[in-house]
């Protein structure tokens, strides 16, 4: 009926629309697809034109080869920076996860003076910038001896974190039926029962989203690591070993399109791969500080 | 290789301790407390749940922010109070007032452009079949670190002299056109100079430049990140809208344009807020892009920059700690907002 009285076919009509979201969505992907091609380009060509030229030949290979990575892994640090990123983002995203989960669990179902303020407070700690801690506690580990190590930003991270985990979680963890769990405390379950056997694996979904989105915070970090972490090479992350490259070898392209795109591996993956769980954390976290 | 074996070794201890060990901490804890008379138990349970939690934040938020409101009364090693000398400084000074500019052209900028172009991007993207693949690769950048989103822009704005085949994809695309190439992180002179050149405006230069280049330049880069984010939010918001709603509007006569107006945008207003807000909180924050891409040279500085400059380079805790405090200052309504709704929600609950 309604195309009856279309004077020009439907896909005619919708030509401007979509022209403008396939603009949109290819410019937004230009700057990251010219680093991948320019990461495997030469370094002299690099240099002499842009990236967009290797379309002129498209089907010359010969214009691409891997040896900037092979480069920049293992004579500018970064292959030992990506192992320092595991080491540090994964013990910084377990911790948090099992604190706050306990937490979260506490905060929602047990009984005890001064729940409701404590969780006033958490969601209030949720935007104080990291910046107002800084001083204080890299003093502190300045005089504890622990700057400069990996025990520091562990530990950084969950408590930076953990406003986030314990907010997401008790508000998820807080949503379950509350018959469900008063049968099994009925049942004379206890509370540890209760927790690993009934909330924890209920609460995955939820984890999950926490998991992914700490997990990137913590892979991405630049500030926390900086600070924490200083001068100390052998246990500095990508990012930290990224932002020194630029600093010291700003013109050198073929090092840094490569170390950049090294660096972002891990989060691309993790994107794609779990990118339900990442929105999910996302929406849920967009308050977070 | 040892030395990496031996990385990996702790890695695997320290994911050991982080999850089976907190476990095991809370289920000791727990057994000791179920050996207690029940009245003692059942006080001190939560506890050991919240335990942890509590120290943590105590810790490393909640101590800390309130040694550096301490601190920031204090000189720069902590040692003679100065009133506050440090807040002074802070709000007058010539760089910390380039700061302050900096800043409310990042906020006014980055949250107006990226809510606004996620709007529309949500808006079109809901009215093709490759949507999800469209949202994708908008998306996308959120995932990329600042560190990394700094290094593909730098080679975007890169810079060769005139005459010379450009490698930065901007420069390249204003010779095609005839035009000089610019040097994007470099010029500091505001945008709209040559405009008051050719009208022969009076010269307004003992004010700060308005819209200087290179902080734009920067600026780009955050709205690149923020948009997607903000369109997934904005997003899942259009898609709430009642279709018959919309379907009576079109009946009506409304054009898709009033429906764009009058409908979807009051209808989804409180998200915009929220996601308004989620990004002034992120901007306000914003160093890692300035530290890496001019490390806040050529007036580029923003707050939170200055703050790590001055902890760092300058040494100056006092002032360091004001300007964190500042920081702080601004973000307290946000939290105020927050602890609201929170508290509206429970209500309800």
């Amino acid at each position: 009926m309604k195309i009856a009285r279309r004077s020009t076919p439907a896909w005619f009509e919708r030509l401007p629309l979509h022209t403008a979201v396939v603009a949109i969505a290819l410019l937004w992907t230009l700057p990251t697809a010219g680093l991948l091609i320019s990461s495997f380009r030469r370094k002299d060509a690099l240099l002499q034109n842009g990236w967009w030229t290797v379309f002129q030949h498209p089907f010359d290979l010969a214009q691409f080869h891997i040896g900037n990575y092979v480069d920049v892994l293992a004579s500018q640090g970064m292959g030992q920076a990506f192992l320092n990123s595991l080491v540090i983002s994964i013990p910084a995203t377990v911790i948090p996860i099992s604190i706050a989960t306990f937490a979260a669990y506490a905060l929602a179902w047990m009984q005890f003076p001064g729940r409701q303020a404590l969780f006033v407070a958490i969601v209030g700690l949720l935007v104080v910038p990291l910046q107002m801690t800084l001083i204080p506690v890299l003093r502190a580990y300045n005089e504890l001896g622990l700057a400069g190590s990996f025990l520091a930003v562990w530990l950084a991270h969950t408590g930076y974190g953990l406003p986030l985990g314990i907010y997401l979680l008790r508000n998820y963890i807080g949503s379950l039926p509350r018959d469900l769990i008063e049968a099994a405390a009925v049942d004379g379950a206890s509370h540890l029962k209760i927790f690993m056997r009934l909330i924890v694996p209920l609460s995955m979904p939820a984890i999950a989203s926490f998991a992914v989105f700490q997990f990137l915070w913590v892979w991405n970090d630049l500030l926390v690591a900086l600070v924490y972490l200083g001068g100390n090479q052998d246990v500095a992350p990508v990012t930290l070993v990224l932002r020194n490259l630029v600093g010291d070898r700003g013109q050198d392209w073929h090092l840094l399109t490569a170390g950049a795109f090294i660096s972002m591996v891990v989060p691309l993956a993790v994107f794609f791969a779990l990118q339900r769980y990442f929105v999910r954390g996302l929406l849920a976290g967009s308050v977070k500080g | 290789m040892t030395d990496n074996l031996l990385r990996i070794l702790m890695a695997v201890i320290a994911i050991a301790t982080g999850s089976i060990g907190t476990f095991a901490i809370f289920y000791g804890l727990n057994l000791l407390v179920e050996k207690l008379p029940r009245i003692w138990k059942e006080r001190l349970l939560p506890w050991v749940y919240m335990g942890p939690a509590v120290l943590m934040l105590t810790a490393y938020l909640v101590l800390p922010t309130l040694r550096t409101l301490y601190i920031s009364f204090f000189d720069s090693r902590s040692e003679k109070f100065v009133g506050l000398k440090n807040y002074a400084f802070a709000l007058t000074n010539p760089d910390m007032v380039i700061a302050f500019r900096n800043n409310l052209l990042w906020l006014v900028l980055v949250s107006g452009l990226s809510v606004g172009l996620g709007l529309i991007i949500a808006v079109l993207v809901d009215r093709v079949k490759y949507e999800s693949a469209a949202k994708s690769l908008i998306f996308l950048p959120m995932a990329i670190s600042f560190v990394g989103a700094s290094v593909i822009w730098r080679f975007i704005y890169a810079f060769k002299p005139a005459g010379s085949d450009q490698i930065g994809l901007l420069n390249a695309v204003r010779q095609t056109f005839g035009l000089d190439p610019l040097g994007w992180l470099i010029e500091r002179d505001g945008l709209l100079e040559p405009v008051w050149e050719t009208l022969k405006v009076p010269s307004i230069d003992a004010l700060p430049t308005l819209l200087p280049l290179n902080t734009l330049a920067l600026i780009a880069i955050m709205v690149w990140l923020q948009t997607g984010f903000c369109m997934v939010l904005l997003s899942a918001a259009v898609k709430g809208i009642p279709k018959d709603v919309i379907e009576a509007a079109r009946i009506d006569g409304a054009n898709e344009f009033q429906i764009f107006r009058r409908i979807i945008i009051p209808m989804i207003m409180p998200t915009i807020t929220v996601v308004a807000t989620t990004v002034v909180v992120a901007v306000l924050k914003v160093f890692d892009i300035v530290y890496v891409m001019t490390g806040g040279n050529l007036d580029t500085d923003v707050i939170a920059s200055r703050m790590i400059k001055e902890m760092f380079n300058f040494r100056n805790f006092g002032r360091g700690s004001a300007i964190a405090t500042v920081l702080l200052l601004a973000v307290i309504p946000v939290m105020v907002t927050n602890i609201r709704r929170f508290t509206q929600q429970e209500a309800n609950r």
